[in-house]
């Protein structure tokens, strides 16, 4: 049994295993390894998108689901300590699902239960099933994860997504396109985990279809106004990140656009027909991921136990 | 005998226990409060400001009859990676040596991000020691990074 705290924890062997479990999955989603298994999932801080994608995985899985779906109608609201909550928890449960506004707190959960835990989300910090979930969308649509070119687009200074999954491709010789205005550039951190690792990458505050049509995989975020500290700024470049249809004409034949969603206006409605828009479809995914995710911690061998 | 009297001088000879020197001047004070200083009741003396060669202005605290951990003393590599021990028996210095930043410190620091669960829970915070150069220590829980000497210390 193990815990998926963080993406940085896993290894490359690791990453490819699950993919190809979700593959599997992809193929039987409906394979019942979980059979007579009690699956919690505590969200103490609410994210529907989340839970209904794990929830959905247990069920298919054929585990059953206990938890909330929000702190405040928990214990935690009496000032039961997080320690406490786990604690009582892990009696019930084969395994635990958590999400929480408090940055570390998955990680501390792994310390004071030997019930593996699942991070759904803890703050800013880490959010590793929907890592996997890109790189199961990458992988899938391109047929490979080596030697990609990924442009992220948006939001790089707050995107948690696009950090993870920058570090997570830190394996497959990646090379990054960052476009980004001024305020909201990729952090110098994550800048120099690239020179560490030897991972070409371009800086852009244009979104200009010269670096479209080098791209392999586009990876839109969210650009948000409370990001910004100056809403004069916003004002300034809330429309200059947005792709439209037209952008994408001269693109390469395998490109696909991804976005963690939801969405705002960071993606013209006009692009959601063309074949390249991948972003239902890498959420779909995550379904895949995520029942993969859900055995491993549990260590069971999904291939065996078909037979 | 140089007519220069010893710097030791300035502070009270120790017959038995621990001397830290070459503290810098503005990490005395945490330096004291990492050893509980405070709660000692031994002869406890400490000076502050004076006159150092290798780092201008010095601190030195010198503990009557106490003997740290190991441990405990190279927590204090934290905040002061210049400091040296010394344990001293019957007026003689039977050990010397500089303090050693461990890969781990457990408690002591503060994280400085308020959503860390560390400022949440009643726990002990955990750092892990990321750059031995510049003594940059990474919370265990929420990946924040901070330079020891801007550490919070507990
Ligand atoms: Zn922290």
């Amino acid at each position: 049994m193990s815990n998926l705290v963080s993406i940085d924890d896993i290894s490359r062997e690791e990453i490819l295993d699950l993919i190809e479990r979700a593959r599997y999955f992809e193929e039987h989603p409906n394979h019942k390894v979980l059979d007579g298994k009690v699956v919690a999932t505590l969200f103490f801080e609410p994210s529907t998108r989340t839970r209904l994608s794990f929830e959905t995985a247990v069920n298919r899985l054929g585990g059953r689901v206990i938890g909330f779906s929000d702190a405040g109608t928990t214990s935690t609201s009496k000032g039961e300590t997080l320690k406490d909550t786990i604690k009582m928890v892990s009696n019930y449960v084969d395994l635990i699902i958590m999400r929480h506004y408090l940055e570390g707190a998955a990680r501390y959960a792994t310390e004071v239960t030997d019930t593996p835990i699942i991070n759904a989300g803890d703050g800013a910090n880490q959010h590793p099933s929907q890592t996997m979930l890109d790189l199961y969308s990458i992988s899938k649509t391109q047929g490979k994860l080596n030697d990609l070119t990924i442009t992220m687009v948006g939001d790089l200074k707050y995107g948690r997504t696009v950090h993870s999954l920058l570090m997570a491709m830190r394996y497959f010789n990646p090379t990054f396109n960052f476009v980004a205005c001024d305020e909201l550039r990729m952090p110098k951190e994550y800048k120099d985990f690239c020179d560490a690792n030897g991972i070409k990458y371009t800086e852009h505050t244009e979104f200009s279809e010269e670096v479209i049509n080098q791209t392999d995989i586009l990876y839109m975020t969210r650009v948000q106004r409370e990001r910004f500290t100056d809403i004069m700024e916003y004002e300034k470049v809330k429309n200059l990140y947005t792709l439209h249809n037209d952008m994408l004409a001269n693109s390469k034949p395998n490109l696909r656009v991804l976005h963690p969603l939801p969405r705002v206006n960071e993606i013209d409605r006009d692009v959601d027909d063309n074949p390249k828009a991948y972003y239902f479809d890498q959420a779909r995914n995550g379904l895949f991921a995520r029942q993969a995710i859900i055995c491993k911690a549990l260590g069971i061998d999904i291939y065996k136990e078909n037979n | 005998m140089t007519d220069k009297p010893k710097k030791e001088l300035a502070v009270a000879a120790l017959a038995s226990g621990t001397v830290i020197d070459h503290i810098p001047s503005s990490q005395l004070f945490k330096c004291a409060k990492i050893l509980g200083i405070e709660s000692l009741d031994t002869h406890v003396t400490i000076g502050n400001n004076l006159d150092s060669h290798r780092l201008g202005k010095k601190g030195i605290i010198k503990v009557a009859d106490v003997f740290f951990p190991e441990e405990t003393l190279n927590r204090i590599a934290l905040i002061a990676p210049s400091a040296n021990i010394n344990i001293i028996k019957d007026y003689v210095v039977t050990e010397k040596h500089q303090v050693e930043l461990p890969d781990n410190i457990v408690g002591i620091v503060r994280c400085g991000n308020p959503k860390c669960i560390t400022n949440n829970e009643p726990m002990k915070t955990r750092f892990e020691v990321v750059d031995r150069n510049d003594v940059t220590i990474k919370c265990h829980y929420c990946g924040q990074v901070v330079k020891s000497g801007d550490a919070l210390i507990d």
